[in-house]
């Protein structure tokens, strides 16, 4: 059978006396895209330098495409996007292109991939001079050019604009449909929702929870509304059906959980009327991955 | 929007390709800065031209530019092999473009070669257009460039060495200072202008041990004095290559 694309057993790395990854299992498949998701300071850069080759486990076992990470065969089978820098500020991006491309046997066409990425504009601007956004598609078009078998992005889409970001989307679309791995860190649940076949939420150097998007978001849904703030929920409590749940959380912004149905739908709307209420943005909607990830990662800032 | 084949079609290119490609990214970004054609073109032209000029130095018999020649050439080889190649690396390495070429097919070891064939292809340069003026400006070189050759090239092993080794240890900002410094102090006193002479015999022993003056006093018996290979010359500079780079290699930092 063919080794999955990343699999990593009961990883461990430390900083001095900070363990940053502890036992850290997860398995990439290949030609899927996998998200790592996770707070700041949750590991995910370390775990991917570790599988890029850049550091060392201080335990566990790390299999790239089959291989030990350090492997230089990997070199040309993996592409590697860093969360920032690793192109001289004074070279031109259409050089620097040109450059990585001399390193592969059957490259990607430099103009092309500019062209693609929207950058056709500043093949001749030194990468110094480029916005951040644009600085981080070259950085994905040197990840590319090599047409690997996996692809490493480390928050592909941070600080990048809208268009930015929908544009590496669509590469990452792309990249999935001609056959190639992805492993991306981010903490956008958006990005991770959308993009993945598979999201893996780590925390504190564990794996706190995976599957797909939809499994981990599960089947259940919730209805949600906008109204004035500090309504009395207990007389719609005992109007809806036991087992339901409603909570004003943030403040102005209205939950309500349980078997949402036609019935509940019309509970609600019906206890709006007696109050006098206007409910805003009502919908009915599954958790969100954001949902899912605070429940599990927690709220408090760090 | 152009459609792109991602099909995975991994490979690496031939090794000298990879090494050939980096060279020429190496010698544009060399000539390309100016700092650096400051150092390695524009200070040993001028020291050139105005030592062999005017006589702000009393460098024993025969023409000054006899004198001042060799040590010009010796200079330049400073300063693209130990100056310009420590801090552009410094940079490199806080800049993480070390740490992202070694996730390219690019080993190691092409990329130390690329920089090699950089640093003796800027100084070719240098070597022609130093010696142009200098044959301008009157300059008869006695001896043979075949003797001076390896002179040149255990020069470029031992600067490159020292240079890596701040590169690859220190902080960028340090690397920019201490690779200015070290410059200066060794154009002061390593003969590249004022003879070994001129300073107090107990010091002399010392500074004849500096790679600067091995190289500019061999250069100088070379093609000042006519002599074949000097051997003293060619040990020192040896010894200096052999054990910054075997330094360097134990010590240096990648990212």
């Amino acid at each position: 059978m063919e080794s999955p694309a990343v699999e990593i057993i009961d990883l461990v790395k430390r900083y001095g006396r900070t363990t940053a990854i502890d036992g850290l299992s997860l398995s990439a498949t290949r030609g899927a895209v996998t998200a790592i998701l996770g707070p700041n300071g949750a590991g995910k850069t370390s775990t991917v330098e570790i599988c890029e080759g850049f550091r060392r486990a201080d335990g566990g076992i790390v299999k790239v495409l089959g291989l030990d990470p350090s492997r230089p065969e990997l070199r040309a089978r993996v592409g590697v996007m860093l969360q920032a820098g690793g192109v001289p500020p004074a070279m031109r991006c259409g050089e620097w292109l040109r450059l990585m491309s001399r390193f592969h046997a059957h490259p990607l066409d430099p103009a092309a991939l500019l062209e693609r990425l929207g950058l056709t504009g500043h093949v001749r601007t030194p990468y110094r001079r480029l916005s951040g956004g644009q600085q981080q598609r070259v950085s994905l078009a040197s990840a590319v050019i090599g047409r690997p078998e996996l692809v490493f992005l480390d928050e592909p889409t941070a600080g990048l604009d809208p268009q930015a970001r929908h544009a590496c989307w669509e590469l990452v679309d792309d990249l999935r449909a001609c056959g190639v791995s992805v492993v991306l860190t981010t903490h956008h649940m958006d990005e991770a929702e959308k993009l993945s076949d598979r999201v893996v939420i780590i925390d504190h150097g564990k794996v706190v929870a995976e599957g797909t998007p939809s499994s981990l978001t599960g089947a259940e849904r919730q209805l949600r509304f906008r109204a004035r703030p500090g309504l009395i929920l207990d007389e719609l409590l005992t109007a809806l059906p036991s087992g339901s749940a409603a909570k004003e959380s943030p403040s102005g912004h209205y939950i309500i959980e349980g078997q949402v149905g036609p019935e509940l739908l019309a509970t609600v709307t019906a206890w709006c009327a007696a109050e006098g209420v206007t409910a805003d943005d009502l919908s009915i909607e599954r958790r969100t991955l954001e949902d899912v990830f605070l429940e599990l990662t927690g709220r408090e800032l760090r | 929007m152009t459609t792109l084949d991602l099909t995975p079609a991994p490979g690496a290119a031939p090794l000298p390709r990879m090494v050939l490609a980096q060279t020429g990214a190496e010698i544009r970004a060399m000539l390309r800065n100016g700092e650096q054609l400051l150092l390695t073109m524009i200070i040993p032209v001028l020291l050139l031209v105005g030592f062999s000029a005017a006589p702000l130095v009393d460098v024993g018999g025969g023409p000054r530019v006899n004198f001042i020649a060799p040590g010009v050439l010796a200079l330049a080889v400073m300063s693209t092999a130990f100056t310009g190649q420590a801090i552009a690396t410094g940079f490199e390495r806080r800049y993480g473009v070390l740490k992202r070429l070694g996730a390219t097919p690019l080993s190691r070891t092409g990329l130390m070669l690329a920089k090699t064939l950089a640093v003796v292809a800027v100084e070719i340069i240098q070597v022609a257009v130093i010696s142009g003026v200098a044959l301008a400006l009157g300059w008869r070189p006695a001896g043979s460039p075949l003797a001076a050759l390896p002179l040149i090239l255990l020069g470029t092993a031992a600067f490159s060495g020292l240079g890596l080794l701040m590169a690859g240890t220190l902080r960028a900002e340090a690397t920019l200072a201490g690779a200015n410094l070290v410059y200066l102090v060794l154009l002061g006193c390593g003969g590249v202008i004022f003879p070994m002479s001129k300073f107090p015999d107990s010091v002399q022993p010392v500074l004849e041990l500096l790679p600067i003056s091995a190289l500019t006093g061999g250069l100088r018996s070379v093609l000042t004095e006519g002599s074949g290979l000097p051997v003293s010359a060619a040990a020192i500079l040896a010894g200096w290559a052999v054990v910054s780079l075997f330094i360097t290699s134990r010590t240096f930092r990648w990212e």
